[in-house]
């Protein structure tokens, strides 16, 4: 009798450690609904990043409130706010928090799905994604960060743009939201005082999804899920009647495509390169009398987006990138960089778990959303505190990505001209305590990519400067403990980053918004 | 876009789960096997597996920016008879793993402590055949904080595991069947980013761990001085996710795997407190897991507390 006990009690107590609670709290669960502490109304005036000017977009002008066909709207508004499901409850408690805010999450989740380097073909080949045929694998993007950098510019530009051109028509039409033209209507998203026509949210919508469908064209249904829900979570808290959804929507895709006229001729396509070229480049570097990079990786993959430092940057002309990138790394024969390799070397013989916690913390490789996108989430995190309108939200991530895509152009473009080894290369005893990335060492990509962001977080929310330029060098610093950057290359990058975060700067002073 | 090509950065998995089922084989908390009251047994062994091929998902390949990854270990055991059918048992390994191409660095370090209890409320004996049923709960938990995002070469999987088995035993004459069934619920752990993919991205360090199953079946023959087994031992992960392709492997991967071996154990006849084990293994099928062949040799030594040990 009493094993039986024993063994009723076991299989209880199992029964109940099985069904223990292993649900994670995300961080970004719980972020209030936006709640603009400045409406930014003057926004139509702000500088544009890309689109010129708003004459480009024709938005009609909307009925008036007394009009039968925004009567009829509002009655239909009225009806879909009523008996709300629990999953339409759930959306609307989703998009409340901010579109542009929500949208950089879809993206951050969409580089990580991405972020995969194609297998090897029988060959030992490797075959190359292609945007006409996304589906097929490898699937299309590999977003790599130079490929990520770019993405989370162009989409945060389009919807900052988008944004501007919306507040223009906003103050020029001047059509209220449904809540102040019927207080019968109480929406459940906070109040604005904003003009409602053409609606924000529409706006990002629009712009996002016709900017991701280039970027992630593989998924395309996601993401037009995504753009209805956003859409609809607006008539269903009672924010917006349905022209204004529609006009916003048709806003934002304009102005999208403009951006995307832009990133078609930027020079991406030729990012790849060809054998030739890469062989060139290779041959370039001997001819300096220096050991050249190659691939660690076995079969050897051919490098990364060798040509994206020829694209062209966001925040200043081609010609200043030659003025941008540093001076050439210590020769591999230097006693410069026997130093280097020895300190590296050290790092990787003497692994702490606080150098381990480092190196993971930023390591944003394989299957992240890339050092771009780790910085968007650092962002994310105090601008949430900050109480930003939707366009100010836009504005900031937009500076804040443009100067990660240039920081990308001009690390690209420095780490192909000196197509230097890595630490690992020059001393087989270096075994790295992250993977190597595939391409040149000379300057760190996540000490560009720091510097840049730390600068212009630090003009954006200047009580935290001190502490992004901390968590730059750390970032930086981690290269050198996991073994796969010298001491030059972090110190040049988060120069260099430093100064494209400094044209940054500049371009928030100007624009308008400050 | 054209030509993207990125990381070298290997992509395996872990081939040792956390409970590391196979480190030693004295008593362990998955035999039929138990201390007499009062006797202490302490165990010692070393151990060593490699995998060359694995499977990412379903898909089984090999990766030559890792070779051939190993995993060598050694282990201390105590297992102390408290009563002769009620046991106390613990164990912690060391763990070191290399890999013999590309350029990542193995690291090495004491693993899980593992603490356990093994009960035996039930014996009988109808003629020449024994019947004994065992009830084990255990308890495992990180011996320091080891790194555990950096698969393969990291040494553990870093959860808690609170783990019960039921185990029968059937012997005739000197052959015998073991059977054993034990629920692994393991805790989530934490990783040093603050966000990650799986099917999805989460914005979290904490990864929720899906819990684990084990299932063994052993037959060969034993007496007090000799046991001769094979046996089959299957784990199988609750849930979890499959590593995609040329993904790295991450701590919430779904692992399972269908090892087969054989294991052998002989106290002397002269000095029958010393005895000597060893066994090895293969593993036969598997998901996110390498294909790991592995072997692992021990010395154990009783002794007896009993004050009337004289007598005994």
């Amino acid at each position: 009798m009493k094993k039986v006990f024993i063994y009723i009690s076991t299989c209880f107590c199992l029964c109940y450690l099985a069904s223990c609670d292993k649900e994670i709290e995300e961080t970004n669960a719980a972020y209030p609904a936006l709640q603009p502490s400045k409406t930014d109304a003057d926004a139509g005036t702000w500088t544009t990043m890309i689109a010129a000017s708003a004459t480009d977009f024709p938005v009609p002008a909307p009925q008036p409130t007394s009009s039968a066909d925004y009567q009829q709207e509002l009655q239909e508004l009225k009806k879909a706010t009523q008996n709300l499901t629990s999953e339409q409850k759930r959306i609307i408690n989703f998009w409340k928090a901010g579109s542009v805010l929500r949208w950089n999450e879809i993206m951050r989740e969409l580089v990580a799905k991405h972020n995969l380097p194609p297998y090897q073909n029988d060959d030992n080949t490797y075959p190359v994604p292609s945007a006409a045929n996304p589906f097929a694998y490898p699937i299309f993007p590999f977003s790599n960060p130079p490929y990520a950098a770019r993405a989370y510019a162009y989409v945060s530009i389009a919807q900052y743009d988008a944004l501007v051109m919306a507040h223009h028509f906003k103050t020029a039409f001047n059509r209220p939201a449904p809540y102040q033209v019927d207080n019968a209507i109480q929406p459940m998203v906070p109040k604005s005082d904003l003009a409602a026509y053409p609606s924000e949210d529409a706006v990002i919508a629009g712009a996002s999804i016709e900017m991701m469908k280039l970027l992630f064209p593989a998924d395309l249904e996601y993401l037009k899920k995504m753009a209805e829900e956003e859409k609809n979570y607006r008539l269903w808290s009672g924010a917006n009647v349905k022209s204004d959804i529609a006009a916003g929507d048709s806003l934002g895709r304009w102005v999208a495509r403009k951006i995307i006229q832009r990133a078609k001729t930027d020079g991406m396509g030729a990012a790849g390169g060809n054998p030739a070229l890469w062989t060139k480049l290779e041959d370039d570097c001997k001819a300096k009398g220096e050991t050249p990079w190659y691939s660690l990786e076995t079969p050897k993959r051919p490098p990364m987006l060798p040509f994206f430092g020829n694209v062209k940057p966001i925040l200043f002309g081609t010609d200043a990138v030659p003025s941008l990138r540093p001076g050439p790394p210590p020769s591999a024969t230097s006693a410069e960089m026997k130093k280097e390799l020895d300190e590296v070397l050290n790092y990787t013989e003497n692994p702490t778990r606080e150098r381990m916690r480092i190196v993971n913390f930023w390591a944003d490789g394989v299957g992240t959303y890339t050092p771009p996108g780790h910085w968007n989430a650092i962002a994310t995190e105090d601008f949430v505190k900050k109480g930003y309108s939707e366009v100010r939200w836009a504005r900031n991530y937009a500076l804040l990505n443009a100067s990660m895509m240039d920081a990308a152009i001009m690390c690209w473009n420095t780490k192909y001209h000196y197509f230097n080894a890595r630490p690992c290369q020059l001393n087989p005893k270096i075994k790295t305590l992250t993977g190597v990335p595939n391409f040149p060492a000379y300057i760190s990509g996540h000490s560009t990519f720091s510097g840049a962001a730390a600068t212009i977080l630090g003009y954006l929310v200047p009580e935290k400067a001190a502490e992004y330029k901390t968590m730059a060098l750390e970032a930086s610093n981690s290269r050198m403990y996991g073994g796969i950057h010298y001491r030059s290359d972090c110190q040049a990058g988060l120069d260099t980053g430093g100064k494209i975060g400094d044209y940054a700067i500049a371009r928030a002073k100007t624009d308008g918004a400050d | 876009m054209k030509t993207n090509f990125y990381p070298f950065i290997p992509k395996i998995i872990l081939l040792f789960l956390a409970f590391m089922p196979f480190l030693t084989k004295a008593q362990t908390e998955q035999d039929a096997l138990m201390m007499g009251t009062r006797k202490l047994c302490i165990a010692g062994s070393v151990g060593y597996n490699s995998w060359t091929n694995y499977w990412e998902g379903t898909f089984k390949r090999d990766n030559d920016n890792l070779g051939q990854v190993s995993t060598k270990s050694a282990m201390l055991m105590v297992n102390y008879g408290i009563k002769d059918n009620l046991n106390v048992m613990a164990s912690l390994p060391y763990v070191k793993i290399h890999a013999t191409q590309g350029t990542l660095n193995g690291l090495g370090g004491f693993q899980d402590l593992g603490v356990f209890v093994k009960w035996r409320p039930w014996q009988q004996q109808f003629g020449s055949q024994t019947i004994s049923l065992f009830a084990v709960g255990g308890y495992s938990t990180p011996s320091n904080k080891y790194n555990i995002d950096f698969l393969p070469m990291c040494i553990g999987l870093g959860s808690r595991v609170l783990s019960g088995r039921l185990i029968a035993d059937v012997k005739v004459n000197k052959l015998f069947v073991t059977v054993s069934g034990a629920y692994m619920h393991r805790s989530n752990v934490e990783i040093d980013r603050p966000a990650y993919y799986t099917d999805h991205q989460i914005n979290s360090h904490e990864v929720a761990m899906p819990d684990a199953g084990n299932f063994q079946l052993r037959t060969g023959y034993r007496t007090p001085r000799l046991i001769a087994e094979v046996f089959v031992d299957n784990m199988t992960t609750f849930g979890g996710f499959d590593i995609r392709k040329n993904d790295m492997p991450f701590v919430s991967n779904q692992m399972n795997s269908t090892k087969v071996g054989v294991e052998a154990k002989h106290y002397l006849a002269k000095i029958p407190s010393l005895g000597f084990h060893a066994n090895a293994w293969h593993t036969v099928a598997g998901r996110n897991v390498g294909q790991a062949t592995g072997f692992m040799a021990g010395v154990d030594y009783i002794f007896n507390l009993s004050p009337k040990s004289a007598n005994n």
